[in-house]
């Protein structure tokens, strides 16, 4: 395949139809036009308004908990021996994750909108415990859909969102996992579309989400740049997160993309293996096909049927990822690349005991990434790795494969 | 639009009546039954076959028509095979319009010339793709029309006077209006509600304007007929399939007469519809 001329700038996209490349676009039903139109018209607006920026940063600041930590991880550094390793503590943010960023932002447009209800979809529930949190904050009722397998696999994270004040709804379509609940969820916008703001969690999904996700997550990517000069007086020379939709991902390269400098790694899901069906890396195994409103890399079969995939972790446990990623692919911006559950399970218990963070399964898969790489770099080097949640919601299905009696 | 669906919607109306569109998922449960079952319906008095493709997700569908969608995938459904059902009712049947309806990824893998050059070949007259709005005619509605197949576009009450001509531009064949927002099979709406807005669609077009999302008895079809050009019916044909099947999901001798006795009813509805708008 020939590869596609550098563009003059890797930040510009998506086009005014939502495409980066031949990626994302708007494939919805009718029903749902209208409203998208709208979201759109009330984002532009938003972007370019002092006074929702201002609340935003104000939120961020004294509700988030921002700006999140830059880390020096200085025992894992030295075990390795290699790289200097930074994390962005993503997870110490309010509700224990990346997801709260982009939270805040859809709840100040679904205010602005005038929408009266909350539907989300969740995988690990941290999207879940976000939108319940953000929810709760701002008095509006929230329904979160999560596949049942998921429900069974994060009870901790149910059981906040229910406190919360969320009705939470099992769908036990497929696999019962995130592509399941997304359904679910489309279903009940369609259904309820003027009362209803779908509140999503990652960005996918038809245009503008994809973009304006990214932009309420690209905080994560401009805060770590100032703080990395602010600590090393230059910018990383390798930046990795963990890709599900891609929503952190996408949150910390960002920043980074005009950097010429500055290497890019996107870590999938491996699962057990990419010979069988059991994993999620739908770049690395998957191929260019349209679902849940956008066109990107999917899990499929020769007929086009959606494959259901597996991963350790609920949050990447999904056969799609966004359509920014798919492009930074196609033209070789950022290199994506798998990690299996068992590896991401060996780097959870890593830090761990090295640093004193557990991590939660998602970022444990960046992290494994990390542990393979900074050994070949020198010591001059520097690895940024986004933190994106904290782990506590996976101690039980890590206690479980671990063997640690209950 | 095709010779074929100009030549039944002038032909129904000289009657003075609506059209009965019957929809059914194609594979559901099994290759044969699904022939045996599209060939029933004009005999029942179906005037245009929606043929379902299955697909694993389908975003806009309700349980029925999701199950009946996984039940064809369990038996081996594929796009090709649903093509293979067109062209075999089109051998013997060369009257009744057929449109495929279903969700754009099978086909954008199957290759969109592909799939019209096979789909001409078929006799397929028109395609619902439920999630390509206007925005994304470029990817099969104009290379559909150049290949003389209609591309039937949903309108939907969140569709307002200001969206209408969009989503109009390139419609052909009719315009399907879904008296509802919300998934297939959902609770019928106030008939009057109905009667309003395909009033207001044929103020924008020309085109002729069937309804469904909700209709389920031949009362539901007279009376929606009375002020539309067609009544669809999906989810009352998709129950009626499943509820005559085996426990573990295999056709029965009661499957396809089942279809046919529903069919037939709701044939009578759409035919005392203007009766009804006259009284």
């Amino acid at each position: 395949m020939n590869q596609p001329p550098r563009p003059n700038s890797f930040r510009a996209g998506p086009d005014e139809d939502g495409r980066f490349g031949i990626f994302g676009g708007r494939f919805v039903a009718e029903t749902l036009m209208p409203l998208i139109l709208d979201l759109q018209d009330e984002w532009n607006k938003a972007k370019s308004d002092p006074a929702f920026k201002a609340e935003l940063e104000e939120l961020g600041a004294h509700y988030i908990g921002r700006p999140s930590p830059l880390y020096f991880a200085e025992r894992l550094t030295a075990e390795l021996g290699g790289a200097k390793i930074y994390f962005k503590r993503e997870e110490l943010n309010h509700t224990g994750s990346h997801k709260i960023n982009n939270c805040i932002g859809q709840i100040l447009l679904a205010k602005r909108m005038g929408k009266t209800r909350i539907i989300a979809e969740t995988g690990a529930g941290q999207h879940g415990v976000a939108s319940a949190t953000v929810a709760a904050r701002f008095g509006l009722p929230c329904v979160v859909y999560m596949g049942a397998t998921d429900v069974e696999r994060q009870a901790p994270n149910v059981f906040r969102m229910k406190l919360l004040g969320a009705e939470v709804k099992p769908v036990t379509a497929g696999h019962g996992t995130l592509k399941d609940a997304m359904n679910e969820a489309l279903r009940d916008w369609v259904t309820n579309v003027d009362s209803t703001y779908y509140l999503i969690g990652t960005a996918a999904g038809p245009h503008p989400y994809p973009e304006m996700v990214r932009d309420f997550q690209a905080v994560i990517g401009q805060e770590a740049k100032e703080q990395m000069i602010k600590a090393e007086g230059r910018l990383p020379d390798l930046v990795v997160a963990a890709v599900g939709g891609g929503s952190n991902a996408i949150g910390i390269f960002h920043p980074f993309l005009d950097d010429d400098g500055v290497r890019i790694v996107g870590v999938e899901a491996g699962g057990k293996g990419l010979g069988g069906d059991e994993h999620c890396a739908s770049i690395t195994a998957g191929s260019p096909g349209v679902l849940h409103g956008n066109r990107t890399y999917l899990l499929q079969d020769g007929d086009g049927q959606i494959k259901e995939g597996h991963s350790i972790s609920a949050g990447l446990d999904y056969p799609g990822i966004g359509p920014e990623h798919a492009w930074l692919n196609d033209i070789g911006r950022v290199e994506y690349v798998p990690i299996m559950d068992h590896e991401a399970l060996e780097a959870f218990q890593t830090l761990t005991r090295l640093e004193g963070i557990i991590p939660a399964l998602e970022p444990s898969h960046a992290l494994a990434e990390v542990i393979k790489r900074a050994p070949k770099m020198g010591k001059d080097e520097i690895i940024l790795m986004n933190l994106s949640g904290r782990g506590d919601k996976d101690i039980f299905t890590v206690g479980k494969l671990l063997g640690m009696g209950q | 639009m095709t010779a074929r669906m100009e030549q039944r919607f002038a032909d129904v109306a000289a009657e003075g009546r609506p059209v009965l569109v019957t929809y059914f998922m194609g594979g559901d449960p099994d290759f044969e039954t699904s022939l045996a079952i599209m060939r029933a319906l004009p005999k029942a008095g179906a005037d245009i076959i929606e043929l379902g493709v299955p697909f694993s997700d389908p975003m806009a569908d309700g349980p029925a028509i999701q199950l009946a969608g996984q039940r064809a995938l369990k038996g081996g459904q594929t796009l090709a095979k649903t093509l293979e059902l067109a062209r075999r009712f089109r051998m013997e049947d060369q009257g009744t319009p057929i449109v495929l309806m279903g969700y754009y990824n099978p086909i954008y893998i199957y290759g969109v010339e592909r799939f019209l050059a096979d789909a001409v070949a078929a006799g397929v007259d028109g395609l619902i793709v439920v999630d390509l709005p206007p925005e994304m005619d470029d990817e099969l509605c104009i290379p559909a029309l150049a290949k003389g197949i209609s591309f039937i576009r949903l309108a939907t009450p969140t569709t307002d006077d200001r969206r209408l001509p969009k989503v109009l531009e390139n419609t052909s064949g009719f315009v399907y209006y879904v008296s509802m927002t919300g998934i297939t099979g959902s609770a019928l709406p106030d008939p009057s509600l109905i009667a309003g807005a395909v009033g207001r669609i044929k103020s924008h077009t020309d085109l002729p304007v069937c309804v469904g999302f909700g209709v389920k008895t031949a009362e539901h079809a007279r009376v929606i007929g009375a002020s539309a050009d067609g009544v669809v019916v999906g989810t009352a044909i998709v129950n009626q399939i499943a509820s005559s099947l085996t426990e573990d999901g295999h056709a029965t001798e009661a499957t396809v007469p089942g279809v046919e006795a529903l069919v037939r009813g709701l044939s009578a509805g759409v035919r005392a519809a203007r009766l009804a708008a006259a009284e």
